[in-house]
C-alpha cells in the first residue's frame, strides 16, 4: 500500500452557522483546496450523520461536487453516527493507499441548529439500540449520566475532575478562533460558588451543564494524496500513518464492564500499531469528549494512562497546553463543538495543525505525533487516527 | 393663554420602591453587580444599544432597536411607570433588563438585553427583574412575551410560564405569557440566585461608570458571511475564488 498524506486542510467555525448544509461544507472544502493549492481532485467523501433528518437533504457529496464544479470527480457520503468525520478520512485513505484515487477530499459538515435543542438530542438519541434503550427514552447524556455515575464509583473520579476537564477546555478553546465557546469558566463559577448550581445545573445527575458539549454546526476538510502530491505542495510533510477502527455491543448494558470502552482500546491501539507509535510517543491528542468523563476515559483506554488513573494525571496537569501530554487543544468538543459529522475531521484538522507547528498561542512544542479519537454511539463504533510529521 | 402641552404628554410616574443592588457569581468565577440606573444614566446605555442594531443574529437587531426606543422614551418621559436594571463586570455592562408597571397588581417585562454572551448573563439578569416585580413591587403577575428563540428557552420553558393568550403584549401585540408568584415561588431556589448586600468596593465601581463592553455581540462567523457578502446563494463566488485559484496556480 502507499503511504499517504494530508495536502490541505481547511475548517470553518464551530457555532450555529445560518447558512445552508452545502455551503457549510463548501466554505472548509474551498479553504483546504486553497490550502493545498489544488483545484481539482479525484474523490470526494462527505462524513455527515443527520442531513436527511435535520435539514431535509440527502446525498451532500453530490449536492457539493456541484457546488464547487468538481465534475466529474466520484462523490459519496458516509454515515457512521458521531464517528462520521474519521470514518470518512479512513475511507479517503484508503483510496489513496489502494492506488485508486490519487488525491481525494474528506468534508465533514453538521448543520443541527437548524432544529432546538430538544429536537437535536433526539435526533441524536436515534443511533441507540431502538428495543432495548431508545423506547424508553433514553439520551446521550443519560447514557453518559450512567456511565459517569458508575465510573465514579469504581475509579474515585469526583465531580471536581470533571469540572477540571471543563476548565482545561474552555481555556484551550479561547485560544481557538474556530471554537464554539469562547466562555471562561472557574471552578468557584460551575462548583463552587452559592449561585454554581444555577449556572452550572444538573442535566443527567452527575452531569451538569457544563459537562456537556454544545450542539454545534460546522464543517472540516482534510485534503489527503500521495506522497509525490504531498512534497509538491511544499508544507510541512504530514502522514496519516495509521488507521484503526473497532466496534462493541450496540446496547451499553451488555459489556461485560461497562466503564471498559473496548473499542477505544481497540482502535486506538491498531492505529498506534499501524503507525509504529507507542501511546508514550504520542505530542497531542484530541479525544472524544463529549461528556467530560469521556476524555478521562479514552486518555486511559488510549494507552496514555493506567486504568482508573487518568483523573490523577489530569489532576497533575499533565493533560494541559504545557503539560506532557495535551489533551483536546482545540478546546475538544467540549468547548470547540460538536457538530457530529464534522467531529472527527475537526479532530484531525487540529492535530495536522499542531503538527505543521501553526496552532499560534495553543501550540504544543516539538508536536510530532498526534492521535484521534473519534467515538461512535456510546462506544461502539469508534476509529482512531495516527498522524505523524516527517 | 398659554398651553402646558409637555405637561400633557408626559405621564406621571407613579411612586415605586427602588431594586436593592445584588451580586452574583457567573460561572467563570466573576462578580457581576445588578442595579437600578435612574434617568440620569440612560445617556451612557444608549450607545452601546445602538452599536448592536445591525448584529443581525439572535434578533440582536430587532431587541435592541425596541430597547433603544424604550431607553429614550423612559429619558424623555414619554412611557409611565418604566424601570431599568443593569448587570454590570467590573464596571462594564454586561446586561440591561426593563419592563413596566401596568397596575399595582400586573408588571410588564419589556426586554432583556446581553452585551456579555454566555455564563447566564441574560438568564440572570431576567430573574433579578422577575424578582423586582414580585418581591419588590408586588406584582401578581408579570406578562412576558420572546422574540427569539433563546428568549423563549429562557422564559417560556424554564419557567413553565402560563398562557395569557387573550391579553396582547405591549411589545408588538402578540399573546402574552405570564410568570405569576406561584410559578416565581417554584423556581426561587433554582432559579433566582445572587446574594445581598454588594460589597461596597464593588458597589461603588460599579456606580463610578458604566463601562462598555469589551466583547460586545457581534454578527455571524465572519468567513460564511463573506460568501454571503458576495451574493452568493448558489455558490458563484465560491467558484469564482475556485477560477482565481486556477489562474494563480496555472491550472494546476
Amino acid at each position: 500500500m502507499r503511504d499517504v498524506y494530508v495536502l490541505g486542510i481547511g475548517i470553518t467555525s464551530f457555532s450555529r452557522l445560518e447558512y445552508p448544509i452545502v455551503e457549510i461544507a463548501a466554505y472548509s472544502s474551498v479553504v483546504a483546496l486553497k490550502d493545498a493549492g489544488l483545484n481539482r481532485v479525484d474523490h470526494v467523501f462527505v462524513a455527515n450523520m443527520g442531513a436527511a433528518r435535520v435539514n431535509h437533504q440527502t446525498a451532500l457529496a453530490s449536492a457539493l461536487v456541484d457546488h464547487l464544479n468538481l465534475m466529474p470527480c466520484g462523490a459519496e457520503t458516509i454515515e457512521n453516527g458521531p464517528a462520521s468525520g474519521a470514518s470518512a478520512i479512513k475511507t479517503g485513505w484508503m483510496a489513496v493507499a489502494s492506488g485508486l484515487h490519487d488525491t481525494v477530499m474528506v468534508t465533514g459538515v453538521e448543520r443541527m441548529r437548524e432544529v432546538n435543542n430538544l429536537e437535536a438530542t433526539d435526533f441524536v438519541a436515534s443511533l441507540t439500540h431502538p428495543y432495548a434503550e431508545q423506547i424508553y427514552g433514553v439520551t446521550l447524556p443519560a447514557m453518559a449520566g450512567m456511565f459517569a455515575r458508575l465510573y465514579m464509583e469504581t475509579y474515585g473520579v469526583t465531580s471536581r475532575h470533571l469540572a477540571m476537564v471543563a476548565i482545561k477546555n474552555h481555556d484551550n478553546a479561547m485560544l481557538n478562533r474556530f471554537a464554539h465557546l469562547h466562555e471562561k469558566i472557574s471552578m468557584e463559577g460551575i462548583l463552587d460558588s452559592n449561585d454554581a448550581m444555577t449556572n452550572n445545573p444538573f442535566v443527567a445527575d452527575p452531569l451538569r451543564f457544563y459537562d456537556l458539549c454544545p450542539v454545534s454546526d460546522g464543517g472540516a476538510t482534510l485534503i489527503l494524496g500521495t506522497a509525490e502530491m504531498a512534497k509538491k505542495i511544499g508544507k510541512p510533510l504530514i502522514r496519516l500513518a495509521g488507521v484503526g477502527q473497532a466496534t462493541d455491543t450496540h446496547c451499553v448494558h451488555e459489556r461485560a464492564n461497562p466503564t471498559d470502552l473496548l473499542a477505544v482500546r481497540g482502535a486506538a491501539g491498531k492505529a498506534m500499531e499501524m503507525a509504529g507509535v507507542k501511546p508514550g510517543e504520542i505530542s497531542v491528542a484530541e479525544l472524544h469528549d463529549a461528556f467530560t468523563i469521556l476524555e478521562i476515559a479514552e486518555s486511559e483506554e488510549v494507552g496514555f494512562f493506567k486504568k482508573g488513573e487518568g483523573h490523577i494525571a489530569l489532576e497533575e496537569g499533565y493533560t494541559e497546553l504545557g503539560g506532557k501530554l495535551p489533551i483536546n487543544t482545540s478546546g475538544g468538543l467540549k468547548a470547540k463543538g460538536h457538530p457530529v459529522g464534522a467531529t472527527g475531521v475537526g479532530q484531525a484538522h487540529e492535530i495536522v495543525t499542531q503538527l505543521r507547528g501553526d496552532a499560534g498561542e495553543r501550540q504544543v512544542k516539538n508536536a510530532s505525533k498526534g492521535l484521534t479519537v473519534n467515538f461512535g454511539g456510546f462506544g461502539n463504533n469508534v476509529v482512531s487516527l495516527v498522524f505523524v510529521r516527517e | 393663554m398659554s398651553i402646558d402641552l409637555e405637561g400633557l404628554l408626559r405621564p406621571v410616574d407613579n411612586p415605586a420602591p427602588a431594586f436593592p443592588p445584588k451580586i452574583i457569581t457567573l460561572a467563570n468565577g466573576e462578580k457581576m453587580v445588578i442595579r437600578q440606573v435612574t434617568r440620569d444614566e440612560i445617556p451612557f446605555l444608549l450607545p452601546h444599544v445602538k452599536a448592536l442594531l445591525d448584529v443581525e443574529r439572535d434578533y440582536y437587531d430587532i431587541v435592541a432597536a425596541r430597547v433603544y426606543a424604550e431607553l429614550l422614551a423612559y429619558y424623555r418621559h414619554r412611557v409611565q411607570d418604566e424601570y431599568v436594571l443593569i448587570a454590570q463586570v467590573d464596571g462594564e455592562l454586561a446586561a440591561i433588563v426593563n419592563g413596566r408597571s401596568l397596575s399595582p397588581r400586573v408588571g410588564v417585562s419589556y426586554h432583556t438585553l446581553s452585551l456579555k454572551r454566555g455564563a447566564r448573563v441574560g438568564a440572570h439578569a431576567f430573574a433579578a427583574k422577575m424578582e423586582y416585580h414580585i418581591d419588590i413591587l408586588k406584582h401578581d403577575e408579570v406578562l412576558i412575551v420572546a422574540e427569539s428563540p433563546i428568549g423563549f428557552r429562557r422564559w417560556m420553558i424554564e419557567y413553565k410560564l402560563e398562557k395569557r393568550f387573550d391579553i396582547a403584549h405591549e411589545l408588538g401585540g402578540v399573546p402574552s405569557y405570564a410568570l405569576t408568584r406561584e410559578l416565581f415561588e417554584r423556581v426561587r431556589s433554582s432559579l433566582i440566585v445572587g446574594s445581598r448586600p454588594v460589597p461596597e468596593e464593588l458597589l461603588k465601581k460599579a456606580m463610578a461608570g458604566i463601562l462598555p463592553p469589551k466583547d460586545p455581540p457581534k454578527g455571524p462567523a465572519d468567513l460564511l458571511a463573506a460568501t454571503r457578502a458576495m451574493g452568493d446563494p448558489t455558490g458563484t463566488g465560491l467558484r469564482a475564488m475556485r477560477q482565481k485559484l486556477e489562474k494563480l496556480e496555472g491550472g494546476k
